[in-house]
């Protein structure tokens, strides 16, 4: 065979995996959307969860869920950053070093199920938190961390030696050309990795049935001082999240209508994480622009 | 001749990047207000030269200096001496144009706004000073809110000029610049040099012997690690009192 040839069975051969890679996800979305979307309704969204009986929603879920992301974005986001620039800008190049490194990769392929395990024994019982928010916020760190912090160091990695070396010859201090010229310049990557953390926690369950709980105490949504016992934002308290409850009502429901609540649950979950996907990008495209001063300012 | 004069002064400079030794006891002045060219092979230690008078030699690890360098008579290799001032003394412009990515006047200002400066007037003074100055002015004065990435190599390149002078330093230190621009870009900034050497004092590493021989007032030829010769640009280029500096003139080796 020719080189021509080659290049020409190489080419179909890509095109086909990647019509096949398409066309299992989109199968997958469509199954989700068209089995959940028709029992989705705002009263679904919105409602408490029923026990027995059928026509029960996932308000108190879906609060929660976001509740545990935002905590735990909270937690990680800051962490990951000075993980990833220390690494990345500062590290000495030696054994230490590189033993952190490849620890971060290990544990950036643990289990889920482990991580929660882990996270039920140090924080739950260990550190006396309790099946609570708290919890699974810093189980989902433990999770999520060595992504984070791998993805930015990456995303710094990847901005050229000149321009560090631009920022020195300005008279900028290393902190100042790190902060003000290779921060700014990696964002775009930096805020891709968070998306994609934010999409893994949002759907994470395995790593919250022993650490957030599986159940939430009767919460009073007019008051949200973080202190009260029944506070939705007192991070002590236990909280059921979107994907914990779909792994719930199919492994021990006893509602009558569970697989319409699961399936819409999920399809609830998918959009969600979708929108915040867009949500995610547009926010980065501003802090870029503002940061970097692309578009005209005024 | 007036010791004044001599702006920059190496003695017995030796430079070491863990054992390889890549300056072998460089001994030279730089006048003010003149371009000096600093001509020579690969890897004869011209770059490396350059780098000692910004210490951004500082930041490859395992790095040795030793002998003196001093600017305006003060040794810049003196503990009390700190890298970051002087390096808003001495600005640099390198081989590939490395402008940030944002936009035009973000990139110039960026020296000033570190150091403190808010007042907008200030900066818009500055911007257009530094930008008339590296002869780019009427090109971009209409897009100065455009990302700095967005014009041509050329224009990038005397951006990044604008940019070392809108922070004032003394002294501009210039890594084959022009080596990776087309003809005509390569021109206007040579032109550009010729006006700023009335402010500036400039060092210039280049390979093109044109070059050296158009712009410059000195030149210094180097060969593994030692200055080799060093006189008026037209004495080196006509008559060379060293055989290396000749072969190398002529285009025998490099």
């Amino acid at each position: 065979m020719t080189p021509r040839k080659w290049d020409k069975v190489a080419t179909v051969v890509l095109y086909m995996i990647s019509i096949f890679i398409i066309f299992v996800l989109a199968f997958l979305l469509l199954y989700i959307l068209i089995t959940g979307l028709p029992h989705v309704s705002w009263h679904f969204i919105t409602g408490k969860s029923s026990s027995f009986q059928a026509g029960g929603g996932i308000g108190v879920q879906l609060f929660n869920s976001i509740y545990l992301l935002v905590l735990a974005m909270i937690i990680s986001v800051p962490l990951s950053l000075g993980a990833g620039i220390w690494l990345s800008e500062y590290a000495p190049k030696n054994w230490v070093t590189s033993l952190i490194r490849n620890a971060i990769e290990i544990l950036s392929s643990l289990p889920s199920v482990v991580v929660g395990l882990f996270g039920f024994l140090v924080f739950s019982i260990q550190m006396n938190f309790g099946f609570s928010i708290l919890s699974g916020a810093l189980a989902l760190t433990v999770f999520n961390l060595p992504l984070l912090t791998r993805k930015v160091e990456d995303s710094l990695q990847a901005i050229h030696y000149t321009q560090r070396e631009a920022g020195y010859a300005l008279g900028l201090s290393r902190w100042e050309t790190v902060i003000h010229v290779v921060v700014p310049a990696a964002l775009p990557g930096i805020i891709t990795g968070m998306i994609l953390g934010m999409g893994r926690i949002f759907g994470e369950a395995a790593a919250l049935i022993y650490t957030a709980g599986q159940s939430s105490p009767p919460l009073d949504f007019s008051n949200w001082n973080p202190l009260y016992i029944a506070s939705p934002l007192n991070p002590m308290r236990s909280a059921e999240t979107l994907a914990v409850h779909i792994w719930k009502i199919n492994s021990e429901g006893i509602i009558p209508d569970a697989t319409q609540v699961s399936a819409a649950s999920s399809a609830v979950l998918v959009l969600f994480v979708l929108l915040l996907n867009f949500l995610a990008r547009y926010v980065g495209n501003r802090l870029y622009a503002h940061l970097t001063g692309v578009k005209e300012r005024n | 001749m007036s010791e004044d004069k001599n702006l920059i002064q190496i003695h017995d400079l030796h430079l070491y990047y863990g054992k390889v030794e890549a300056l072998k006891g460089v001994t030279m002045d730089f006048r003010k207000n003149e371009i000096t060219a600093v001509i020579g092979p690969s890897g004869c230690g011209k770059s490396t030269l350059l780098k000692t008078i910004n210490r951004l030699n500082d930041l490859i690890p395992d790095t040795t200096v030793t002998g003196t360098v001093k600017l305006n008579g003060q040794d810049i290799y003196a503990p009390s001496m700190n890298a970051v001032d002087l390096r808003k003394e001495v600005g640099m412009l390198f081989q590939q144009p490395n402008p940030f990515p944002f936009s035009i006047y973000d990139n110039v200002t960026y020296g000033l706004r570190i150091s403190g400066e808010k007042d907008k007037a200030v900066l818009d003074e500055a911007v257009e000073r530094s930008l008339q100055q590296a002869a780019i002015w009427d090109e971009l004065k209409d897009r100065l809110h455009d990302n700095a990435l967005s014009v041509s190599g050329g224009q990038q390149q005397r951006i990044c000029i604008a940019r070392v002078l809108a922070t004032q330093p003394k002294v501009i230190l210039m890594d084959e610049p022009t080596s990776a621009l087309d003809p005509i870009s390569s021109d206007k900034i040579e032109r550009t040099m010729l006006k700023l050497k009335e402010d500036y004092t400039i060092v210039i590493v280049t390979r093109n012997m044109q070059q050296a021989s158009r712009l410059s007032d000195r030149t210094a030829f180097f060969l593994g690690g030692k200055l080799i010769e060093y006189g008026q640009t037209k004495d080196i280029f006509m008559q060379p009192e060293h055989k290396e500096t000749e072969d190398y003139i002529s285009g025998r080796f490099g």
